[in-house]
């Protein structure tokens, strides 16, 4: 192991770690919490649930978001569900259970003692949630009811029709703006988070860009909380809001946070596919529907006739045949693969053949349409305003488009990154969904995370290590932002014609160039050589927005190109790691497919002696990034080749 | 199926608040009607800057009409011609060729003016400050399964939570009310069991913020109706006109 990463897992047996892990952990009284000052960036799932309950301790909280309300933060699009592990449908479940499909859909990359944790927790979020007043949806007699999801044999799916990421999200921000209200979170919005503080190595503030002002402001705190979500933006066109950024990671990445396994990236296979190439971002249509909705493609290449006069025999409903166990049901990155493989090999349908059909006539003639329009009808609306098509008469055209990112910054069993004091929370960390997370358990961690794990373990480190007062004139806080007036200067120069005249080129083109590179060389399937080319194509690319870039001062402090450009640069060096660690990583799992490790079967071919660890890449100034391993041991599950056939 | 028009945008210019604002016209030639007219302001966006101008500034971010960021008007209307679409769902497919699309912000006292069609919607977010929550500590909730809500209950509850804060309803009132906004909060909680203990005081306070912030009153146009996005039923407004008149937990705001 890496005499750098300790990940910090309690010994002994997997299914108690947790507990003998808080009983451990030391506490601080109310009176002292009151003293002690935290910053939270990001006011999605993670971050707002993680400000709230820490504010309900008496922490005084503030909380860093980007947007103008902490509602709009891109958790409020997740669409089917949030796993627990209840039982509620007396189908088997357990907390067992949920571990081992958390584990095994990970394809054996997470820590069990992580994945551990998170089922244990899994049911005291439902309560919680329900508590806040939480709509979910109710059978008659008014239990809770639960849907089964993919990669699950179960139903232990909680949801709020198709808006269960927006009903979670206010019950967080609400709970958040409680806490504003007893004067314990103050709320500063639109600011771009752009430099992390460290005072002798400990995080201790942030340097933000005001959006309305553009002032750059240091805020200081006695320790951060990172929450500020994934980058799958990285692609361009993905399901993530189009403000979804990569930049607070990678500022922290620069300071000393290791990244890991930031090719984990998940393309989901049901969204709506693109179409124009002025299309700014894909939308995708919950899992949920997979339920459902069958996925076929005619059993002929280039069969264009209309669906309807498409007869059964002359349909071929792959993922039935290919998967009789799991059918439509297998998890994400088999479905997306499969449909990719297809359409590649000229089957697929629509525009450039670029999609395959979801089929909800079955559905339909079982059991009637009021029962789909109330199961999905808020999706299949946004299908018949995005596409122009009637989803009810004719099937849905589906195609995978980015959606989530396993990777994230390296964090240990408590959430606490490479740089102590920083905490990761949510997407923003490399998380328990090892190389493939399952369906709606995204929601499942970030709310773990916020309302139940750091609560515990940032207020143990504050224990522990009792940091001093920084105010916002310490020396750290005065090069932080002068380092970041500096970028901001370099940025504009370039950009204005500073230097060579100024370019014509705006941000979104370098980002559509991008996106393309990415999703070519480091999306469902990846290779060698493509990953080596897509390297140099990157620095081809990092080039050109270096001269080309068009980047005026029109003298507004409220500057939307500025904040783009800052982003696209963060996701420039991103992408770079991305790729190295594609490269680096010879072996197939879960959702980082190397076409040259599969199974004759073409299926994922694991590596474990040689990979069965967590890669954590470290910045370099001035040189390349260097990677660290932290090997995984399994005990209570013995990896296996995951099958769903 | 997939056709290109031409647009004519009559846009809303203004560099920051101070400064005066005033209409602007652009020509859009040959656009995918696949695209949707956020799609289009990115394009024309790009051609400005490329040109050295500044872009047109708008709000927006999931694109997906679930976060509430986006919205102007188009045409006079919230979110434009299209029921139940918020503007970043409104795809050019429902204009005509070579149709003039007026574009402006929305207006409201309680909304200050940022830059052309952006304006700063936080005084909806102040008003769920001033008591739309349930108060509950995390790690002190009852079991899930305790407090049974019918399936009708929940799915009324849900209709009214749906409301993603945009603000039409605001911009869209003769009196630039927000009370639908403030009524949709209050029945999504004060329908289920959770909501019960603080319901009236959370009517009272959320309805007292409503109008220090500058929103107006209700006259019954139900223009916020028609303009939601997500749908809320004005119906909500009447029922918290009578929550405001419930002897409940809070007896003395009940007798004002």
């Amino acid at each position: 192991m890496s005499a750098v990463l300790d990940p910090r897992i309690p010994g002994g047996p997997v299914a108690t770690a947790w507990q003998r892990c808080r009983e451990e952990l030391p506490l601080i009284s109310p009176s002292n919490k009151r003293r002690l000052r935290l910053l939270v960036v990001g006011s999605g799932l993670a971050g707002a649930s993680a400000a709230a309950a820490l504010a309900e301790q008496g922490y005084r909280v503030r909380l860093i978001t980007y947007h103008d309300s902490p509602r709009r933060a891109h958790s409020v699009a997740a669409q089917g569900g949030i796993n627990a592990a209840r039982n509620d449908a007396n189908d088997g479940d357990s907390v067992e259970r949920l571990f081992r499909d958390t584990v095994r859909g990970g394809d054996f990359r997470a820590r069990e003692a992580g994945c551990h944790r998170l089922a244990e927790i899994s049911g005291a979020i439902i309560d919680h949630c329900v508590a806040q007043g939480v709509p979910f949806a109710r059978e008659y007699g008014g239990t809770l009811a639960t849907r089964s999801f993919g990669g699950a044999q179960v139903s232990r799916t909680f949801y709020a029709r198709g808006q269960t990421g927006q009903q979670l999200l206010y019950g967080a921000t609400q709970a958040l703006m409680r806490q504003v209200a007893a004067g314990r979170v103050e709320l500063l919005s639109r600011r771009d988070m752009l430099e992390l503080i460290t005072v002798d190595g400990v995080a201790r503030g942030v340097v933000c860009r005001h959006q309305l002002s553009g002032e750059l402001e240091a805020f200081t705190a006695h320790a951060v909380l990172l929450a500020s979500g994934g980058y799958s933006n990285v692609y361009y066109l993905s399901t993530n809001a189009v403000k979804s950024n990569a930049s607070a990671i990678l500022a922290a990445y620069r300071r000393g946070a290791f990244l890991a396994n930031p090719c984990f990236t998940q393309i989901h296979p049901t969204c709506i596919p693109s179409g124009d190439p002025g299309q700014s971002k894909l939308t995708l249509m919950s899992e949920s529907l997979r339920n459902d909705g069958r996925l076929w493609l005619p059993l002929r290449a280039g069969d264009d006739r209309p669906p309807a006069a498409i007869p059964e025999p002359e349909r071929d409903y792959f993922l039935e045949r290919q998967y009789p166990a799991y059918g439509n049901m297998v998890p994400r990155d088999v479905a997306s693969r499969r449909a990719q493989e297809l359409c590649l090999a000229g089957r697929g349908v629509g525009p450039g053949g670029r999609s395959v059909y979801l089929d909800l006539a079955e559905a339909i003639e079982r059991e009637g349409r009021p029962a789909i329009e109330t199961r999905y009808g808020n999706l299949l609306e946004m299908y018949e305003r995005i596409s122009g098509e009637d989803p009810y008469a004719t099937p849905l055209r589906i195609y995978p488009a980015p959606h989530y990112t396993m990777g994230g910054l390296w964090v240990d069993y408590q959430l606490m990154s490479t740089v102590p004091g920083l905490f990761v929370l949510g997407e923003a960390n490399f998380s328990e969904h090892g190389a493939n997370r399952l369906g709606a358990s995204a929601l499942m961690q970030g709310l773990a995370d916020g309302y139940f794990i750091a609560p515990a373990t940032v207020t143990a480190w504050l224990a522990g290590a009792p940091q001093p007062s920084v105010e916002a004139d310490h020396p750290a806080c005065r090069g932080a932002l002068a380092a970041v007036t500096e970028r901001i200067a370099a940025l504009r120069a370039r950009g204005s014609g500073g230097g060579s005249g100024g370019g014509r080129r705006p941000v979104d083109a370098f980002h559509r160039e991008l996106g393309a590179l990415m999703i070519e060389a480091c999306g469902i399937s990846r290779s060698g050589p493509a990953l080596s080319r897509a390297l140099v194509e990157l620095e081809t690319l990092r080039a050109a927005f270096a001269s080309e870039l068009a980047l005026a001062d029109h003298g507004t402090p409220i500057d939307p190109e500025l904040e783009k450009a800052l982003r696209l640069e963060d996701f420039v060096q991103l992408a770079e790691l991305m790729l190295r660690d594609a490269l680096s990583r010879q072996e197939s799992c879960g959702a980082h497919f190397r076409e040259e490790h599969q199974t004759p079967e073409g299926e994922a071919l694991r590596d474990d002696a040689r990979f069965g660890h967590i890669a954590a890449w470290e910045h370099v100034p001035g040189g390349e990034p260097r990677c660290h391993l932290e090997p995984l041991q399994f005990t209570a599950i013995t990896p296996s080749t995951r099958s769903y056939r | 199926m997939s056709r290109s028009i031409a647009l004519t945008l009559r846009l809303w210019r203004q560099a920051c608040p101070e400064a005066p604002g005033g209409f602007e016209t652009h020509r859009l030639e040959a656009v995918s009607t696949d695209l949707s007219l956020l799609e289009a302001l990115d394009q024309l966006n790009e051609r400005l800057i490329a040109v050295g101008q500044r872009p047109v500034g708008f709000e927006h971010d999931c694109r997906e009409g679930i976060c509430g960021a986006c919205g102007f008007l188009v045409n006079g209307q919230a979110h434009g011609p299209r029921a139940a679409t918020t503007v970043c769902q409104l795809y050019l497919r429902e204009f005509e060729d070579g149709a003039t699309l007026t574009l402006e912000p929305f207006r409201a006292r309680a909304f200050a003016p940022l830059q052309d069609l952006a304006v700063e919607r936080t005084a909806l977010d102040r008003i769920l400050e001033a008591g739309g929550y349930c108060s509950v500590n995390t790690g002190s909730a009852p079991e899930a399964n305790a407090l049974l809500v019918g399936r009708e209950q929940a799915a009324r509850a849900f209709d009214a939570a749906s409301c993603i804060g945009c603000g039409a309803c605001v911009a869209s009132c003769r009196n630039a009310s927000a009370s639908l906004f403030t009524a949709a909060k209050l029945a999504h909680l004060g329908q289920l069991p959770q909501g019960q203990p603080e319901r009236s005081r959370r009517a009272q306070a959320m309805v007292q913020r409503m109008a220090a912030e500058g929103f107006g009153d209700c006259s019954s146009h139900l223009e916020c109706e028609a303009a939601c996005p997500k749908q809320i039923s004005a119906d909500w407004i009447s029922w918290m006109q009578r929550e405001l008149r419930r002897q409940g937990d809070n007896p003395a705001a009940a007798r004002s």
